[in-house]
């Protein structure tokens, strides 16, 4: 159970040149808007035709410009799923389903798989209601249940809880784990949430402008994302322009201080634009020296706090550096409250500074 | 009261406008897969007989389906049968004028479709043919609807190109409408207004019957986005 995908398409000024693969596990494309990352699914599930390229699921080839083929989307057997779930309106929800399972040539192999599906959902008591009597929750449900009996090759998620609201994430989000675990074949998942795509994917590949730029699994990407979108979209609120000073160290024009970087990635700092140094990362070295070199610490003035609900973001910006750019640095609510002082000393460890590409 | 006029007027109408929806949905649900330069002038030249006098029209089709013209020479030479000055020559110019009327109605029903639905229909195995009878249509039920009625309204009334391609022979292509003409052109002033409430009855209950199906339409448009 596999998927390849190797394709190009140019849409006006937008070029979309994307290569991945992925296995029987949930790769989640991560990328803002204008990514492209929604036109990639559309790409497998044959909505929209590559200028260029191959795409190959399970062996299967789907598409593929130089041998010319070309499946139609029903052909694939890719079973998308839209952020707004696409239920038929004018149907009812066991008549959604059932459609799903129309492929099914044998009359009672189709009932039976839309009983176990509807049972397995949990939809015993909605199967009259039509999808405008749904909550968001239950139209997802509906939505799965309509594209699992029909039994797809792979699974492609486009921003699944985008037409959800907060609270009911969390708890769908569980759902969904359960549902791509049971599915057990290969599930491609589109987000720009970085906490949904870590807690539903097992590798991801981060989309900028119509390009990969970076692979790995999750734990890699959150540890070391690799370009600055790729930071950003990971939740790396600081982010500076640098420039190299020696093997270690490096300037961080927009922040006006030196920082000292962890060798191995000193190694190719060369193409290495900017730092960037998540907001929780950065430690309070208000207490006196205890033994450690007191490497990349600085006195900060504080501009402003601002109170969420558990925590702190102290807004610091480089003592007598007047121009540079302020920085994020997320305290918790009781520390930060024993204390609260006009200028801070603290330390950007070095293991914590991530270097990035453009 | 001959009662002649009123069922060739309904069977003239009645069957235009069974051909002009199929002819309607079709050049609506095709065009609006078309590059933009050629919809745009097909859709000039479809919507054409919406604004062209009725006798421009009348003009034309007589110009094709005329006896000593193209068309209607080599039907009356081959099948021995003349396109004019028989009733059903009236369903020529009903379809022609009546076209416009399901076909903009039609696409700005497509038009307000939701293409994920179909790409979704695409990607559970349905057939396209289905997602069309199935999906698509349900879907804009009511707007084709309400282009329907009308476009049978409006064939009921026409009395232009009828007139023109199919004459005034009573009792066999006389109309509602050119029979009105007809009895007041001979001063039967009392028949003739018989007739004008006639087609005022028709004219009522057909434009309540649109207004309904599109007060219809508003209770129930789909509300798939409320959570």
């Amino acid at each position: 159970m596999s998927i390849y995908v190797d394709i190009e398409k140019s849409y006006g000024t937008f070029h979309l040149s994307v290569q991945l693969d992925a296995g029987d596990e949930t790769l989640a494309l991560l990328g803002g808007s204008g990514s492209g990352k929604s036109l990639t699914l559309k790409c497998i599930a044959g909505i929209e035709r590559p200028d260029r390229g191959s795409i190959v699921v399970d062996g299967v080839t789907l598409f593929d410009s130089e041998r010319r083929i070309d499946l139609s989307p029903q052909e694939r057997r890719t079973g998308l799923v839209f952020q707004n779930y696409a239920l038929f309106p004018h149907m009812t929800v066991l008549e959604n389903i059932r459609a799903g399972a129309r492929r099914e040539p044998d009359a009672k192999k189709r009932t039976d798989s839309v009983d176990r599906i509807v049972d397995r959902f949990g939809l015993g008591c909605l199967t009259g209601h039509t999808p405008a009597m749904l909550s968001g929750g239950q139209q997802q449900r509906v939505a799965l249940a309509r594209i699992l009996v029909s039994e797809p090759r792979i699974l492609l998620l486009d921003e699944p809880f985008s037409a959800l609201d907060g609270h009911l994430r969390h708890r769908l989000e569980d759902e969904l784990k359960q549902v791509i675990e049971s599915f057990g074949k290969t599930v491609v998942l589109v987000s720009h949430n970085r906490r949904e795509v870590f807690r539903l994917s097992d590798r991801i590949a981060v989309l900028e402008e119509g390009r990969v730029g970076a692979v790995g699994t999750r734990e890699e990407i959150f540890r070391n994302p690799g370009t600055r979108s790729g930071a950003v979209l990971t939740g790396c609120k600081n982010i500076s322009r640098i420039r190299r000073k020696g093997d270690r160290l490096v300037e961080a024009t927009d922040w006006g201080i030196d920082l000292f970087v962890d060798a191995e990635l000193a190694d190719d700092a060369e193409q290495k634009e900017y730092a960037g140094i998540r907001s929780h990362d950065i430690a309070w070295a208000g207490h006196a020296n205890s033994g450690n070199p007191p490497e990349n610490v600085y006195r900060f003035d504080v501009l402003d706090e601002i109170e969420n609900p558990f925590s702190y973001t102290v807004i610091l910006r480089a003592q007598g550096q007047s121009d540079a750019e302020p920085m994020q640095w997320d305290m918790d609510k009781p520390a930060w409250e024993r204390i609260r002082t006009p200028s801070v000393d603290v330390c950007l460890p070095p293991e914590f500074i991530l270097l990035l590409k453009k | 009261m001959d009662w002649f006029p009123l069922l060739n007027s309904l069977r003239i109408a009645g069957i235009s406008t069974a051909f002009i929806f199929f002819a309607g949905l079709f050049a609506a649900y095709y065009i609006a897969k078309t590059p933009p330069v050629v919809k745009g002038l097909l859709d000039v030249v479809l919507t054409l007989p919406l604004v062209l006098p009725p006798t421009v029209i009348g003009y034309a089709l007589l110009r094709i389906l005329g006896p000593n013209r193209l068309v209607g020479a080599w039907v009356l030479h081959v099948f021995g049968v003349r396109l004019t000055m028989t009733w059903w020559s009236a369903v020529f110019a009903t379809s022609v004028v009546i076209f416009p009327l399901m076909y903009r109605t039609a696409r700005g029903a497509f038009e307000s479709f939701d293409e994920t639905l179909a790409y979704s229909g695409q990607s559970i195995g349905l057939s396209n043919t289905y997602i069309f009878w199935r999906i698509r249509m349900p879907y804009c039920r009511q707007g084709i609807l309400a282009g329907t009625v009308l476009a049978f309204a409006r064939a009921l009334g026409e009395y232009g190109a009828t007139s023109m391609v199919a004459g005034y022979i009573p009792g066999v292509t006389a109309t509602v409408s050119t029979t009105v003409y007809q009895l007041w052109r001979t001063n039967d002033d009392a028949l003739a207004f018989r007739w004008v409430t006639v087609n005022l009855a028709i004219s009522f209950v057909v434009l309540l019957a649109v207004n309904l199906i599109e007060k219809s339409n508003e209770k129930s448009k789909p509300d798939r986005y409320r959570m």
